[in-house]
C-alpha cells in the first residue's frame, strides 16, 4: 500500500531525510525505531504533507497515488492518520464538533452524504468504549486541558473514528503510565485488520510488548539502516544503538 | 491548488456586492441648511422637525471630527455626499406596488420581504437608500398596540412619542457624527412596545445602500414600556464601489421598569477590496437607557464590514437594579479598521454590566476595543464584569485593548480580563490532518472562539453569522 524510495527531506534547508526507503503491504505493523535526532518524526511529518518539511527527492506512492502531490487533508481522506506525539490544543472547538467535521469531510471525498446525529453519536459511543475513554473529555475542545496520557488516547480515539487504512503512531507510548499504555495498545490492536497498516514509531521496546511488530527498521541519520523481525527490538534494549552506529560508520 | 482555492475566495469575498438597477430620486450633492430644509419638504415633515435638524445642523458647523479612536480616517469632503436618495416609486401599499427591481433586490440579499418567507418568523422594516421600503406584518402587531414602521411614519401617525423620546438618549450635541446625522437622517425604523406586551416575533430592520455617492444616515428609536419585551435584528449590506461611502446612524433604545429589549446587529456594509480600495465608513451611535428599575438591555452584535468602524454600543443603568449586556464579535481582514466597544454607564443602585468583546484580525487590518466602565457615586454595589479577547491570524495585523474605568463607588466591584491568541500553524496542521481543509479549520477555530457570542443571536442570525465570519475570514491565513 504505501512505497516509500529514496526519500530525502529537509526543514530550513537542513537535510533530515537522506534517502529512507520502506514498503508497507495491508495488514502489517513496521516498528521504527531509532536514536534521538535520527528522522523518526521527520518521517511522519513528510508522510502526512507537513509544510515544514521540503521533500527534495524520491518519492511515496500510496496504493498507486503519488502523495507527494496530494495536500495533507487529501491524505487524512485518503487513509493516512498520524496519532501526534503533541497533540495541540485546539480552545473553543468541541471534540464532538471537531470529530463529526472531520468525518463528514472524509465521507464528502469517497462521496456520501453526511453522517446523522444518531449513527454518530452511536459511533462515538462505540469508539469511546475501545479506548476507555471518558465522557466528560469528549465534551470538552479539542485535548484542551486533556493531561498527557489523555491526549494519547484521545489520538487513539480518533484513529477508531476515522478507521484509517495507514495509522502512523510517533511516539504514542512517550509519556504514558503502564495503565495507559496498556488500553492505548489494546486499541490499536483492535483495530487492527487485515485490510490496514500500522508504522509505530518509538524509542523503547516497551509499547512493543503490546503491539507486536511484523518489521522493525532501525532509523540512523535519515535511513532506515537495519530491518529485522521483533527479535531485533529487543537486541536493540539490550545493546543501544552504538553497535549499529558503528555498524554504519563502518561502511 | 492552494492557490485555486485562495484565488476563487477572494474573488467571492464580498457577495453583496451588486447594485441594482432602480430609478432613484437623489438630490444633488452637497450641504447646507437649503439641503436639509430639501430633505425636509421631500419627506413632509412638521415644522418642529425641521427646527430640530436645522439646530443640529448649526450646532454640527461647530464640532470637529473626533480623533481619539484608534483609526486612520482619511478627510472626509461633505459637500460631495448626496444626503438623500430614493426608489422613485414612494409608499407603497402593498407588495404589489413595490417596484420589482427592489424586490428583486432584497430576494438576493435573502430578506424575507414577502409575506409567506416572512412567517417563518420575523417582521422586517427593509430601508433602501434613505427611504423605509416596506415594512411587514405591520398590521398583525397593530392588533398588540405594538408600533413598528418606519421612521417618517412615526413622525407622522405617532409624534408625541417621537417629540418625547427622540434625542432624549443621544442628544443632538453628542458627538460629530451624531450630530450630522439629526442634521441629516432619512429615515429608519421606529418601535413602541406598549406596557405588559411580549412582542411574539423578532423584529428586524434590513439597510442597504444602493446608490452612488450618497451617505446613508437612518436612526432607530425603540420604546419598551413597562413589563414588556422585545427581540431587534438589524442587517447592513451594500454594493461594492470604489469610492467611500459614509453612513452615519443613531440607534436609542428607551426600556421602562421591568422591561428587556435585546438588540442584534450583523454589520455586513462593504469592506473594501482586499487593497483597501472602497468600503464603508461606519460612524454610529448606539445608546441605550434602562430608565425603570430591573429593566434591561443586551447589545449583540457581529462586526464583519466596513472599511472603518467606529461603534460604542452603550448602556446607561438609571433604574436600580438594571442590568446591560454587550456581547461583540468584530471582524477585521485586508486593510479594514474597527475601534469599537461599549460604555457602561451606572447610576442606579445594585446594576449589572457584563461585557464579552471578541476581536478576529486578519490581513493588514486594524481592531481595537474600547470601553468604558463608569460607576456613579450613587451606584451601590454595581457590578460590572469585563473580558475581552483577541484573535490574530497573520502578523501583519493589530489587535489593540483600551479598557477605561472610573469608579466611583467603593461598594462597586469591577472586574476586567484579557487574552490575546494567535491561530497556530500547529492547529491548522492538525485539522488538516484530520481532513479538514485550511479553510474550514479556520472557520471551526474562528467560530469556536466566537460562540460564546454567537449564541446569544437568535437562531436564523447565529447561523448567518457563522457562515458570514467563514466568508470573511476566507483566504486570511498564511
Amino acid at each position: 500500500m504505501l512505497e516509500i524510495k529514496n526519500l530525502h527531506a529537509s526543514i530550513n534547508g537542513k537535510e533530515i531525510l537522506k534517502g529512507l526507503s520502506l514498503t508497507v503491504r495491508p495488514g502489517e505493523i513496521h516498528a521504527i525505531m531509532g536514536p534521538n535526532g535520527a528522522g523518526k518524526s521527520t518521517l511522519s511529518s513528510v508522510l502526512t504533507g507537513n509544510p515544514v518539511f521540503d521533500v527534495t527527492h524520491g518519492e511515496i506512492t500510496f496504493y498507486g497515488k503519488n502523495l507527494l502531490e496530494l495536500t495533507p487533508e487529501h491524505r487524512a481522506n485518503e487513509g493516512i492518520f498520524l496519532s501526534f506525539q503533541y497533540p495541540v490544543e485546539i480552545p473553543g472547538v468541541s471534540m464532538v464538533n471537531f470529530m463529526r467535521t472531520a468525518i463528514n469531510e472524509q465521507r464528502k471525498y469517497r462521496k456520501l452524504p453526511p453522517i446523522s446525529s444518531t449513527d454518530f453519536l452511536r459511533l462515538m459511543r462505540e469508539k469511546k468504549e475501545l479506548v476507555e475513554m471518558d465522557n466528560k473529555l469528549t465534551n470538552r475542545s479539542v485535548n484542551e486541558g486533556f493531561s498527557g496520557g489523555e491526549k494519547k488516547k484521545n489520538e487513539i480515539f480518533q484513529m477508531a473514528m476515522l478507521e484509517p487504512r495507514l495509522a502512523i503512531l510517533d511516539e504514542t507510548d512517550s509519556g504514558l503510565d503502564i495503565d495507559a499504555l496498556r488500553i492505548v495498545a489494546n486499541g490499536v490492536n483492535r483495530l487492527k485488520n487485515p485490510e490496514n497498516a500500522a508504522i509505530v514509531i518509538t524509542h523503547y521496546q516497551r509499547l512493543l510488548d503490546y503491539i507486536i511488530p511484523d518489521f522493525v527498521h532501525v532509523l540512523y541519520d535519515g535511513r532506515i539502516v537495519k530491518s529485522g523481525t521483533k527479535e531485533l527490538a529487543f537486541e536493540l534494549e539490550e545493546k543501544g544503538y552504538d553497535w549499529i552506529k558503528r555498524e554504519v560508520e563502518e561502511e | 491548488m492552494a492557490e485555486d482555492i485562495l484565488h476563487e475566495v477572494t474573488q467571492n469575498e464580498y457577495k453583496y456586492g451588486f447594485t441594482s438597477d432602480i430609478e432613484t430620486d437623489i438630490i444633488p450633492i452637497g450641504l447646507n441648511e437649503e439641503v436639509i430644509r430639501l430633505i425636509s419638504s421631500k419627506k413632509n415633515e412638521p415644522e418642529w422637525m425641521l427646527d430640530f435638524r436645522l439646530k443640529a445642523y448649526r450646532h454640527w458647523l461647530t464640532q470637529e471630527i473626533p480623533q481619539w479612536a484608534h483609526l486612520e480616517i482619511p478627510k472626509i469632503d461633505y459637500q460631495s455626499i448626496a444626503y438623500y436618495a430614493a426608489p422613485r416609486k414612494n409608499a407603497p401599499k402593498s407588495l404589489d406596488e413595490v417596484d420589482p427591481e427592489l424586490l428583486k433586490t432584497f430576494d438576493k440579499l435573502g430578506i424575507p420581504l414577502e409575506e409567506q418567507k416572512a412567517l417563518s418568523g420575523m417582521a422586517v422594516d427593509a430601508v433602501m437608500d434613505s427611504v423605509s421600503v416596506k415594512t411587514t406584518f405591520k398590521e398583525n402587531l397593530a392588533e398588540l398596540g405594538i408600533i413598528f414602521c418606519s421612521f417618517s411614519e412615526a413622525v407622522e401617525h405617532h409624534p408625541d412619542l417621537v417629540k418625547k423620546y427622540m434625542s432624549s438618549v443621544v442628544p443632538y450635541t453628542d458627538n460629530f457624527f451624531a450630530t450630522l446625522n439629526c442634521a441629516v437622517f432619512s429615515d429608519g425604523s421606529f418601535v413602541y412596545i406598549p406596557k405588559g406586551v411580549r412582542c411574539p416575533m423578532e423584529l428586524s430592520t434590513y439597510f442597504r445602500i444602493n446608490s452612488l455617492n450618497t451617505g446613508q444616515f437612518e436612526r432607530t428609536l425603540i420604546i419598551a414600556d413597562e413589563d414588556s419585551y422585545v427581540s431587534y435584528l438589524e442587517g447592513c449590506t451594500a454594493p461594492m464601489r470604489d469610492e467611500n461611502q459614509l453612513h452615519a446612524a443613531i440607534v436609542e433604545i428607551v426600556v421602562m421598569k421591568n422591561a428587556e429589549v435585546k438588540y442584534s446587529t450583523v454589520q455586513n456594509w462593504y469592506p473594501g477590496d482586499k487593497n483597501g480600495k472602497g468600503g464603508i465608513f461606519n460612524f454610529v451611535t448606539k445608546r441605550g437607557i434602562c430608565k425603570g428599575e430591573n429593566s434591561k438591555i443586551s447589545w449583540t452584535q457581529v462586526e464583519t464590514g466596513s472599511a472603518i468602524t467606529w461603534k460604542y454600543p452603550s448602556c446607561i443603568l438609571l433604574g436600580d437594579n438594571s442590568s446591560a449586556e454587550f456581547y461583540s464579535v468584530a471582524v477585521t481582514n485586508h486593510y479594514q479598521q474597527a475601534d469599537t466597544g461599549t460604555k457602561m454607564l451606572h447610576i442606579g443602585k445594585n446594576t449589572r454590566s457584563h461585557i464579552l468583546s471578541k476581536g478576529i484580525s486578519a490581513g493588514y487590518s486594524q481592531n481595537s476595543y474600547r470601553g468604558l466602565v463608569k460607576v456613579n457615586p450613587a451606584a451601590q454595589n454595581a457590578r460590572n464584569f469585563s473580558q475581552c479577547d483577541s484573535l490574530l491570524l497573520s502578523d501583519k495585523c493589530g489587535a489593540h485593548t483600551f479598557p477605561y474605568m472610573e469608579v466611583n463607588n467603593d461598594s462597586s466591584v469591577v472586574e476586567h480580563e484579557a487574552t490575546t491568541s494567535k491561530i497556530s500553524e500547529d492547529q491548522i496542521f492538525y485539522c488538516n490532518q484530520r481532513g479538514i481543509s485550511t479553510e474550514d479549520a479556520i472557520g471551526l477555530i474562528v467560530n469556536g472562539y466566537a460562540k460564546e457570542v454567537l449564541n446569544k443571536l437568535p437562531m436564523e442570525f447565529a447561523v448567518e453569522a457563522q457562515k458570514l465570519l467563514q466568508i470573511t475570514l476566507e483566504g486570511s491565513v498564511g
